[in-house]
């Protein structure tokens, strides 16, 4: 079987090689620290005073696996059947489904929280395009 | 097995299809997680409940320039409406995003006006605002629902879903709707913020989606009635449920006359102007 | 067969070149407005549509066009139509695909587009606009397809591809008068408020598709050894010449009804276009042109010494393509949003990045036009000679 333009496929192939390998062989070096999220937060703290332990909404496994799609489907629970409230399977507790007024009344620290786990990622999710992020205090880039 | 290249290509296309398919319908079963089902998500127990909310308008109670701008304010402050100025001050009229204002009689009635009627009249301020319809031609037009009926009268709108199309737009016989033609960032050229005294506890809209007046919601949902009707002059602006014979606005249409925007295009406004004034307050 | 688009002469590669950078300079005008908003075109919140939707508008009518061209053919085995067919059906591939880019460069959150299925709405015209506009490029492409591949091997094509074919007939009048619905459903529009807008949209596109039609048969005709026919063109300048008395006809309904009921709210539109209204006559001279040319070309359609003379039918199909174009694409729009609900005069004109992504859309379209063509064209002339069998 004869192959035909071999020398243009083949400059091909190690084009395509380049390009798509770029990613790893341009970090060769670099080191990206793992992400780690901060849960000292003033608003936190006070919930472990009041009741012994840190809680959010569900378990930190759940959380961390699902958040995105909970707050979807809070979203809509708000927005689509005007239902505000949340009841915790795990903590028992009733929350407000509310990304701005309920998830960062706690997680008021979206530079060291959100942020962290996000930008490592390299995930840019949108909520922010619209919904204001707590105000934060500047603090110096370590 | 013998087969041919051809017959073989047709099997893998269409094995890839079916597990491709498959892969992406077993990969919905996560949808229906937390925060949908009605045994975990309710109302708070101080929201404002109805069957039909809906507002009357008394012009009579509305004596000053002060008396509109506190009401305005109120709800473009509370629901960070951007204030889209140029630089000599005047509204920036292409950007220009309003829940509630005001219009003149003969342009907020048009038709309604007489040529013996007096400029005085004609001229009267009317405060407008959506009229949150019991058929409305907006959500009629939706292509993505993302403008919708509540069970409680209120028309809503879902910004997450809006595509911007704009047909609400267009199918509003009353122009209520205003889109975002650009990002509410930063200073107008008069150097005023875009959205002035920002409120942290309610969102901002981005560029590219259509926002209106969805008679305070989240205000309701905390036992709280409309910025607007809080901050009118006493008795300016009555909100309640029409299907309740005990509430104001209810007494109020039934007993007295009132008029509403448009009234034969079979829309079903939820906004009733009180002609002639009343002494409810 | 797509590689017959991929050979061709200088003045071939010329005009490719001279369409991309069309089409470059609109994308790139696309993504300035992608970042910065709808705020760079010169719609605003009175006037919400502007340009993009009146392309969109006129371009379905010239895409639903190719069923003039079908049922003749197809229906009543009208074997004059033979060749021209695929020049209708091509032609409708690309007015579909502009269609498409334009209403994704009017959305404010193209990105989000999928809603539209994920969320179907019956209710909602748009969510049956965009059905039926995929299903017709569908349709088109495969039946134009198909009848291509078959001509190309002098055979007859295959017979499943019947059904596709009588099916596309009543699609592409259903994708105008749904297009139509659009509009004349609204209640607090009364320009477009009118039965007769759906009759008047389908009558505009049996005019003016076809009449660009005729352009470009004759271009074919010039530029390659393909040609439709004498007779298949004076038989579609037939088909424009009442279809267009039947357009300005309708028109003319609609000035009476506006005008002899005495209602303003149904006058109001009409008096902005064609006369001016509180001092702001923006569309007035365009109107009238629109007027003029549709007058004259269709005197110069209806009398036949001028119509058989291909170089006037030509003259009077640019004049009309041009004064429908106004009429649907621009005045149709910007009519229905003025004066606004409070019956205030908001003028609307379109900016230049507006106009340069408009241009690029067009630019595209006459692209896609122009590949589906050359295959078309180089089957023709390979197969010339051997009878066609559909």
């Amino acid at each position: 079987m004869k192959l035909y333009d071999v020398g243009k496929i083949f400059i091909g192939i190690l084009v395509f090689a380049a390009i798509a390998a770029f990613p790893f062989y341009y970090n060769i070096g670099r080191v990206n620290a793992k992400p780690e999220p901060k849960f000292d937060t003033p608003a936190i703290q006070e919930w472990e005073k009041q009741y012994g332990k840190k809680e959010c909404v569900e378990s930190k496994e759940f959380m961390r696996a699902e958040h995105m799609q909970l707050l979807n489907n809070w979203r809509d629970s708000v927005v689509r059947q005007d239902n505000r409230g949340y009841l915790s399977d795990t903590s028992h507790k009733r929350f407000n489904m509310s990304l701005q007024n309920g998830c960062m009344n706690c997680h008021s620290n979206k530079k060291k929280f959100c942020d962290e786990c996000h930008t490592y990622m390299s995930v840019t999710p949108y909520c922010w395009d619209c919904h204001i992020p707590p105000k934060e205090k500047e603090e110096n880039k370590s | 097995m013998s087969m041919d290249r051809r017959k073989f290509l047709k099997i893998a296309g269409i094995s890839s299809i079916l597990g491709l398919g498959a892969t992406a319908a077993s990969a919905t079963h996560n949808l229906w997680v937390k925060g949908l089902g009605p045994e975990e998500v309710d109302k708070n127990k101080d929201a404002l409940l109805a069957k039909r909310w809906a507002m009357v308008v008394d012009m009579s109670k509305f004596k000053t320039e002060d008396d509109f701008k506190k009401t305005i304010d109120a709800c473009h402050q509370t629901h960070n409406v951007p204030d889209y100025r140029n630089a000599d001050g005047s509204v920036d009229k292409k950007f220009e995003i309003k829940w509630i204002w005001t219009a003149p009689y003969e342009r907020a009635f048009p038709g309604q006006e007489n040529k013996y009627m007096s400029e005085h009249i004609k001229d009267m301020p009317f405060i407008v605002l959506c009229n949150q319809c019991d058929n409305p031609p907006c959500v009629r037009v939706c292509p993505t629902k993302a403008t919708f009926k509540y069970a409680n009268g209120i028309t809503m709108q879902d910004e997450h879903r809006c595509i911007g199309c704009r047909f609400c737009m267009a199918a509003c016989p009353y122009g209520a709707r205003s889109f975002n033609w650009r990002d509410p960032l930063g200073n107008n050229p008069n150097g005023t913020p875009i959205i002035k005294n920002e409120n942290r506890e309610y969102p901002k809209r981005g560029k590219g989606v259509v926002e209106k007046c969805t008679f305070c919601t989240e205000r309701l949902a905390v036992g709280k009635l409309p910025a607007c009707v809080e901050a009118a002059p006493k008795g300016g602006l009555l909100f309640g449920d029409l299907e309740d014979p005990n509430s104001e606005v209810r007494k109020i249409v039934e007993n007295q006359y009132t008029i509403r925007r448009k009234s034969d295009l079979g829309t079903g406004p939820g906004i009733y102007y009180i002609v002639g004034g009343s002494d409810h307050a | 067969m797509l590689e017959k688009a991929l050979v061709g002469s200088k003045k071939y590669w010329a005009w490719i070149t001279f369409l991309g950078i069309l089409a470059a300079v609109g994308v790139f005008n696309y993504l300035h407005q992608f970042s910065y908003g709808l705020g760079l075109t010169g719609m605003h919140r009175d006037v919400t549509w502007g340009l993009y939707i009146g392309q969109f508008t006129f371009l379905v009518g010239v895409a639903a066009s190719a069923v003039m061209l079908v049922i003749p053919h197809y229906l009543h085995d009208y074997k004059t139509f033979a060749k021209i067919v695929i020049l209708g059906e091509f032609l409708a591939i690309s007015a579909v695909v502009m269609c498409m880019l334009f209403i994704l460069s009017d959305m404010g959150q193209p990105m989000r587009v999928m809603n539209i299925f994920l969320h179907p709405t019956p209710s909602a015209m748009v969510f049956w606009d965009t059905v039926v506009l995929n299903g017709y490029l569908f349709i088109n492409l495969l039946v134009g397809w198909v009848t291509l591949s078959a001509d190309k091997k002098g055979i007859a094509p295959p017979k499943w591809i019947k059904p596709f074919i009588y099916l596309s007939i009543p699609w592409a009048i259903s994708i105008h008068t749904v297009t139509a619905f659009l509009y004349a459903g609204i209640p607090g529009r009364h320009f477009w408020l009118s039965a007769i807008l759906a009759a008047r949209f389908l009558a505009s596109a049996f005019a003016g598709g076809p009449a660009l039609l005729i352009i470009l048969a004759l271009i074919v005709r010039k530029i390659s050894k393909f040609d439709a026919g004498k007779e298949a063109i004076q038989a579609v300048g037939r088909i424009v010449a009442y279809a267009m008395f039947a357009n300005v006809f309708f028109l003319g309904l609609e000035f009476f009804t506006a005008f002899y009921s005495g209602i303003p709210g149904h006058a109001q539109s009409f008096l902005y276009l064609y006369t001016g209204l509180e001092g702001h006559s923006e569309l007035v001279p365009l109107m009238w042109v629109s007027t003029i040319f549709a007058a004259v070309s269709l005197v110069m359609l209806w009398v036949p010494a001028i119509r058989k003379n291909e170089g006037t039918l030509v003259l009077a199909c640019i004049m009309l393509f041009a004064s429908l174009w106004i009429d649907k694409g621009f005045g149709l729009i910007i009519g229905g949003f003025v004066p606004n609900p409070f019956e205030e005069v908001h003028p609307y004109w379109p900016t230049m990045p507006e106009t340069m992504i408009t241009i690029g859309i067009w630019a595209i379209g006459f692209l896609v036009l122009t590949l589906l063509y050359k295959i078309a064209i180089t089957v023709r002339e390979e197969t010339a000679g051997i009878e066609l069998e559909h």
